[in-house]
């Protein structure tokens, strides 16, 4: 016990504090979610606050991952998975039938665990995202696929070769470059599930690194498997077991004194 | 449980170890195998070269000119494969550019669109479509659509064209028989979309889904995310889809035979009869003698290089989606 919960607390020291006074920006009320008759979030209520990096942790089949899919609503692509409750974005209930689903997509980005870049070139990977949505002239659209390159930290690595397909790129570059896709679209939230399970430590750290420099502009919604990574990248965790919300609150206050027991025991690895 | 073990253990020891199969069973099981293998190899070979040496007295007497020439004459024994070369591949063709929509959308249904319940049922017909054996196709043909074909498509289309310059002469019908290359190619391309749709199907439905996820996640429609990213991501493994139908196409013989008039004319009429390859071949076989039937050979030989390139084509193309 004493070790894990040595290297986690050490290792909160390298994200910015939880600022308390953020404004909300995703209020999550009341949410149950179903795949056919089996329920799997359980009367969830959690507030995500305004540039601000949460981390969803808890044992694998907690609900985490499926919490994260309902803020996209990209679980409707499965007819036998529903939803039930509120999520307001920015007050705006997004479970409501009268939201444009491709239009809240936009407005909330999505990485997922595997890098999937599309097969198409870099330039086009980040372009048709934009197009989708925006009408720009060239040298306009030429300077935000650089922008955006250059927020996931990939643009070095890149420039010269903006004509090649997605697919020439490591890993984690292709990784990068999903994450650049999603900016590129300017959205309000950035949704990553899992963004570095298949990545190697290296590609993982320059990941976790982007995270933190992108909670400038974004609001940042993380499930991840790995405690020292939610510890290092977070200002507020979200610890779920279950399909319940057990614990939430500051990163700091989860990791070095949570109120629950059983946030404790997962933390400090003696279940999970 | 201990003393059953033992038990077990003892007995096991004294009998010698007793095997059910000889060992020369084994090598005998394995030569049969071999020869199972072979013999398909060997039968291919001896198609081939049944086919290369039948066909050989025709190319002798006409050389090149037997593919260029449009000659089908039995009476004076002049042979020229060019009249059922263009129409093996002009049905051919009408039947991918009408058929290779249609999969292509039964795939895309299939695997995007279809609430599971009606999966089944939808991917069941496409099947059975697959089992109905072609004889079935071209006494539909004949004597059903063939008909409908005439009375609804060929009159009025060849009242409305007359005169008019190229369509006047492409969709014009000298006589609105509701047979000729267009009615072939139309009941080839239903023949081949069972094929091409199944296969496509299995592509799409190899594409991981979290890459048609993150599609739909930048907000793509369901036309965009088909069109930009799995389509693309499916890529030459579909173009192999449609080169298995082609084969098919290329070599369907029953239903064509009944549907495509059998009448060796170069037209440049849609709704003319023609011929094609095969059902040169399945008419005039039976009767031939001599020089005819070596030209009947020879025109094997041309189908089956035509097929046998079209097929290894599509497996080489199918097979890259796999690996990649």
């Amino acid at each position: 016990m004493s070790t894990i919960a040595l290297n986690t607390s050490s290792a909160i020291g390298n994200a910015a504090a939880a600022d308390a006074g953020a404004p909300v920006r995703i209020a999550v009320r009341n949410l149950n979610f179903y795949y056919g008759d089996f329920r799997s979030l359980k009367d969830i209520s959690l507030d995500f606050y305004d540039r601000q990096v949460t981390a969803l942790i808890g044992p694998s089949g907690c609900g985490k991952s499926t919490l994260l899919r309902t803020f996209n609503r990209i679980y409707s692509l499965y007819p036998e998975q529903r939803a039930d409750g509120q999520i307001l974005l920015d007050g705006q209930n997004v479970l409501s039938p009268s939201i444009d689903v491709n239009e809240l997509r936009a407005r909330v980005g999505m990485v997922f665990q595997k890098p999937t870049p599309f097969p198409m070139s870099i330039y086009d990977n980040i372009a048709f995202g934009i197009k989708l949505y925006e009408r720009l002239p060239k040298s306009e659209l030429d300077g935000r696929i650089e922008e955006a390159l250059r927020k996931a930290a990939l643009w070095d690595e890149a420039k010269d070769k903006l004509r090649q397909s997605g697919m020439s790129l490591s890993g984690g570059q292709q990784q990068r470059l999903c994450i650049a896709r999603t900016i590129a679209q300017r959205p309000e939230v950035i949704l990553l599930d899992e963004p570095t399970s298949a990545l190697d430590p290296i590609s993982t750290g320059k990941i976790e690194e982007l995270i933190e420099q992108l909670r400038s502009e974004f609001t940042i919604v993380i499930v991840t498997h790995n405690m020292q990574q939610a510890a290092r990248i977070s200002q507020f965790t979200a610890f779920m077991y279950l399909g319940e919300l057990v614990e939430f609150g500051p990163t700091t206050k989860m990791f070095m004194n949570p109120t629950k027991k059983q946030t404790q025991d997962y933390i400090t690895g003696r279940f999970g | 449980m201990v003393a059953l073990s033992q038990e077990r253990l003892v007995s096991s020891a004294d009998a010698p170890a007793r095997r059910s199969t000889p060992p020369s069973f084994d090598r005998l099981f394995r030569l049969s195998s071999l020869g199972s293998a072979l013999l398909v190899l060997i039968v291919l070979l001896g198609i081939i070269g049944a086919m290369i040496y039948g066909g050989l007295p025709a190319f002798r007497e006409f050389g090149f000119g037997f593919i260029t020439s449009s000659v089908w004459n039995v009476n004076e024994d002049q042979y020229g494969a060019w009249v059922a070369i263009v129409g093996t591949l002009s049905t051919a063709l009408i039947a991918l550019v009408i058929g290779v929509p249609l999969s292509l959308g039964i795939a895309i249904f299939l695997t995007q669109l279809c609430p599971p319940w009606l999966k089944r049922p939808v991917a069941t017909t496409i099947e059975l479509l697959a089992a109905v054996p072609s004889i079935i196709y071209g006494m539909w043909g004949l004597f059903v659509f063939a008909p409908l074909f005439a009375n609804y498509v060929q009159i009025p289309v060849s009242n409305i064209v007359e005169g008019m310059p190229i369509v006047g002469t492409i969709l014009y019908a000298r006589t609105p028989s509701g047979v000729g290359i267009l009615t072939a190619g139309i009941i080839l391309a239903i023949m081949i979309i069972p094929f091409i749709a199944s296969i496509a199907r299995d592509i799409l439905d190899q594409i991981p889904s979290v890459l048609r996820e993150s599609a739909y996640g930048i907000g793509c429609t369901t036309w965009e995310v088909v069109r930009n990213v799995l389509l693309p991501q499916a890529g030459v493994s579909i173009i192999g889809a449609v080169m298995l139908g082609l084969g098919r196409a290329l070599g369907e013989t029953m239903a064509v035979t009944f549907v495509v008039g059998n009448a060796n004319r170069l037209s440049g009429s849609l709704f003319d009869p023609g011929s094609t390859i095969a059902s040169r071949i399945a008419n005039e076989f039976n009767e031939a003698i001599g020089l005819q039937l070596n030209a009947l050979m020879a025109l094997g030989c041309i189908l089956f290089l035509v097929t046998f390139t079209v097929l290894v084509l599509a497996r080489l193309l199918v097979a890259r989606v796999k690996v990649g």
